[in-house]
């Protein structure tokens, strides 16, 4: 096996090479860089709204473009759709598959999406003509289960999956057009980039890559996470990723850079991360733990500057709406909240 | 969590524990629930009460320490006894009891025969449905609830309320009272890929087993496969391909970072209030409805100007543009930059006569709306269009985006009409309040 060794130190050598080249550009440190800006002041959201309905644990929501309405799904085998101003449910839709764990809103707002251990994506027509809202779409092909899935238009959405791998999906034929492979572990969670030319993917290998929708290609890949990337978005500028882990931490990294900026720890926080949301400046991170709380992070300096505390079991899930006005989380304790 | 608790069973510096008389009997090892929450203040730097109360309730929901006459795994602030969980039952020996172990326990515990070890309904409960489930095995779980409580009965009296109160709060952990959270519930992803090999699968009753701790925020790698060959070679043309990327210096995307949110703060409605009053909070959907008129306000005219993409995103933007342009007989290259976009999102059944239509409309010898490109794209997309799919412009769209950034926006940016709608707005806000 000689030849393996030397392919091997190869590999290894050539990591080796970028770490160096990656220190190269370490002029200063995000920390340096902003000693002199001061702490954002105490952030205190409050509980506005409380949209109840589900009758078990919540796994996934995810906010529609136009700011007011939210689709939510949870084990109970329902995916809900919501105007969270009034609370009122606009649709309540039943899933053949009650093992759910990912949902996603179309911009356009025509369709909702969702999928979980049936390995399909299925996807729902809102806006049938005769009102009923109907399975448009079942989307299959993963071997394993589906952990995200994102819209880029009525036409095109991206799966990720167990499998460990991504698929860009044509929906009006229901095929695959593109497999994204290269993750060595489950693929958790993945965010469309601001342009729609990008997305990035967290997986269980500890990494997260950013791919070329178009040329199918993983453009970058950082790695740092001591344990499954469960979260990952974009940075508003859609320059910089923010990921965050079981290892209790979350991690920003720059695409320009191409690696890690800073780290949001605390000793105080033990568990893992399940799902975050920046702000809309992107000062402020939003991400949601095991221990049931959110912390609110000043992204640039790296310090606590809140915490939202009103639910009864663990946050799996969070959103900012487009304009930045509310916040919306979803728990195991059946119940999504909206704050600001 | 095992380092703290670690610390607070040190003789010194941990918790007192002592031996409390009451009316009858001592209780043996005991510590109250506000000696917890000092201890953690003094220990462990945190600041307030709340905060404590909140990691400790979730300490005692994992099972290390438990209140001693309730089933309910929190932690209070007041003189409420609390007792530290034996390291057998610790949760990082990562237990998975059997049904039959709960069983046994329970069948144990009726006969036991004391008023203190009475079941509670809950427990009655699921006492009678394993009963059912478990109707063939029943003489054999009975045998060894037994042969328990005859042991138990031989063991010390302080011995065994110590030992009885640790192994009920392992089943509290375990099998919580309903609506309790339940701390050993996994998420479905996870638990698919659980091969954990360190799973202590034997009876909680079995012969003491060499149980291993792991820390449980540090997984062990992911089972690597042996890479083959090609995957090998693979990862050697990646990591040769990234090696020549070029990377900005830190201390300019730090300033670039700084410098965006420093931007669109006044634009955050978490840290800047907005005006009007954000919906949720005053119940008036004012700041929506302007959003939605056609008529912009100042503070979004000014977004326009923070970059091209502003101008883009925004419908009543993308208008003004559109207008601008017109005005100046230059809005082909942003009708091309929107017909591409729109073309990207039609389905791919449609998407073939689209650019047939776009090609004819910009960029055929002829064209009624013939824009500028270079003869490279030019070149790249005339190939494309013959088999027409959703990218076929992508070059082309790219290089009028350059165009239209560095020309066209500038000049929008600069005109009078945009100028105007930046300080006509400030003056009709003011007569609306």
């Amino acid at each position: 096996m000689g030849e393996m060794e030397e392919l091997r130190k190869e590999a290894d050598n050539l990591k080796d090479q970028i770490t160096e080249a990656r220190k190269v550009v370490q002029d200063t440190t995000l920390q340096e860089a902003v000693a002199g800006t001061t702490l954002v002041g105490r952030v205190q959201l409050k509980t506005r709204k409380t949209l109840r309905g589900h009758l078990a644990k919540i796994y996934a929501m995810h906010w529609g473009t136009d700011t007011k309405l939210c689709v939510s799904a949870s084990q109970d085998g329902k995916l809900i759709v919501w105007d969270t101003l009034t609370t009122n449910k606009v649709n309540a839709i039943p899933l053949k598959s009650s093992w759910v764990m990912t949902c996603a809103y179309a911009p356009s707002g025509n369709m909702v999406a969702c999928g979980g251990l049936d390995n399909m994506c299925s996807i729902y027509n809102l806006k049938g003509k005769d009102g009923n809202v109907k399975v448009m779409r079942e989307l299959a092909a993963h071997t394993g289960y589906l952990s995200c899935c994102r819209f880029l238009s009525d036409s095109e959405i991206i799966t990720s999956s167990g499998d460990c791998t991504c698929i860009l999906w044509d929906i009006e034929t229901g095929t695959e057009k593109t497999i994204f492979a290269g993750h060595l572990g489950d693929c958790m969670s993945l965010a469309v980039s601001p342009d729609f030319k990008m997305f990035i993917s967290g997986a269980c290998d500890f990494t997260a890559k950013l791919w070329d929708i178009r040329e199918a290609t993983c453009r970058q890949t950082f790695s740092g996470h001591e344990s499954d990337i469960n979260a990952i978005g974009f940075f508003p500028n859609g320059n910089a990723v923010i990921t965050g882990s079981d290892d209790a931490t979350c991690k920003l990294y720059d695409l320009r850079a191409d690696q890690e900026l800073i780290t949001y720890q605390d000793s105080g926080i033990m568990c893992g991360v399940t799902s975050l949301a920046p702000s809309l400046s992107g000062r402020l991170l939003l991400a949601g733990y095991d221990d049931f709380n959110v912390n609110i992070w000043d992204m640039l300096k790296a310090e606590r500057v809140g915490v939202l505390a009103g639910h009864d079991n663990r946050v799996s899930c969070i959103g900012v709406s487009s304009d930045g006005m509310a916040c919306c989380t979803g728990s195991w304790d059946s119940f999504l909240k909206i704050w600001n | 969590m095992e380092d703290v608790i670690a610390r607070m069973q040190d003789e010194k510096n941990g918790i007192p524990i002592r031996t409390v008389k009451s009316f009858l009997s001592k209780i043996p090892s005991v510590f109250s629930g506000s000696d917890i929450v000092q201890w953690m203040i003094k220990n462990l730097n945190i600041e307030d009460q709340v905060e404590a109360l909140h990691l400790g309730t979730l300490m005692a929901a994992h099972g290390y320490f438990f209140p001693i006459s309730d089933h309910v795994l929190t932690l209070k602030d007041d003189g409420t006894f609390y007792r530290f969980q034996t390291p057998y039952f610790w949760p990082s020996n990562c237990w998975e009891p059997e049904n039959t172990d709960y069983a046994v326990y329970l069948c144990k515990r009726t006969m036991q025969n004391k008023a203190r070890l009475e079941l509670a309904d809950y427990e009655a409960e699921s006492l009678a449905r394993l009963q059912r489930a478990f109707a063939r095995k029943w003489e054999f779980i009975f045998m060894q609830a037994e042969a328990q409580a005859k042991v138990d009965k031989k063991r010390d009296k302080i011995e065994r309320k110590i030992l009885d109160s640790q192994e009920r709060a392992f089943w509290d952990v375990h099998r919580p009272v309903p609506g309790c959270v339940n701390t050993t519930e996994v998420d479905i992803k996870k638990s698919s890929r659980m091969k954990n090999p360190q799973k202590t699968r034997k009876s909680v009753y079995g012969p003491q087993n060499d149980v291993r701790t792991h820390s449980p925020t540090h997984t062990p790698a992911p089972e690597a496969k042996p890479a083959t060959e090609e995957q090998l070679q693979d990862q050697i043309n990646y990591w040769g391909g990234q090696l020549d990327r070029h990377r900005l210096k830190m201390s300019k995307v730090a300033e670039s970072l700084l410098a965006y949110t420093e931007q669109y703060v006044e634009y955050d409605p978490f840290i800047t209030s907005t005006d009007p009053s954000n919906p949720w909070i005053s119940d008036d959907t004012a700041v929506w409805e302007l959003e939605a008129s056609k008529e912009p306000g100042q503070q979004r005219v000014k977004r326009w100007a923070f970059g091209i993409n502003e101008v883009l995103k925004d419908q009543v933007g993308r208008e003004q543009f559109l207008k601008f342009l017109e005005s100046e007989f230059s809005s082909e290259n942003l009708r091309f930059w929107l017909a591409v976009q729109e073309v990207k999102k039609r389905p791919i059944r449609e998407v073939p006569t689209r650019v047939q239509e776009i090609w004819q409309e910009f960029l055929a010898s002829g064209a009624p709306s013939a824009i500028n490109v270079d003869s490279k794209s030019y070149d790249k997309t005339t190939q494309n269009v013959k088999d027409p799919g959703r990218y076929a412009f992508e070059d082309a769209q790219d290089h009028i985006f350059k165009l239209m950034k560095s020309d066209s926006y500038s000049r929008f940016i600069r005109s009078s009409a945009y100028q105007e709608l930046l300080q006509a707005k400030k003056k009709k806000s003011k007569n609306l309040f």
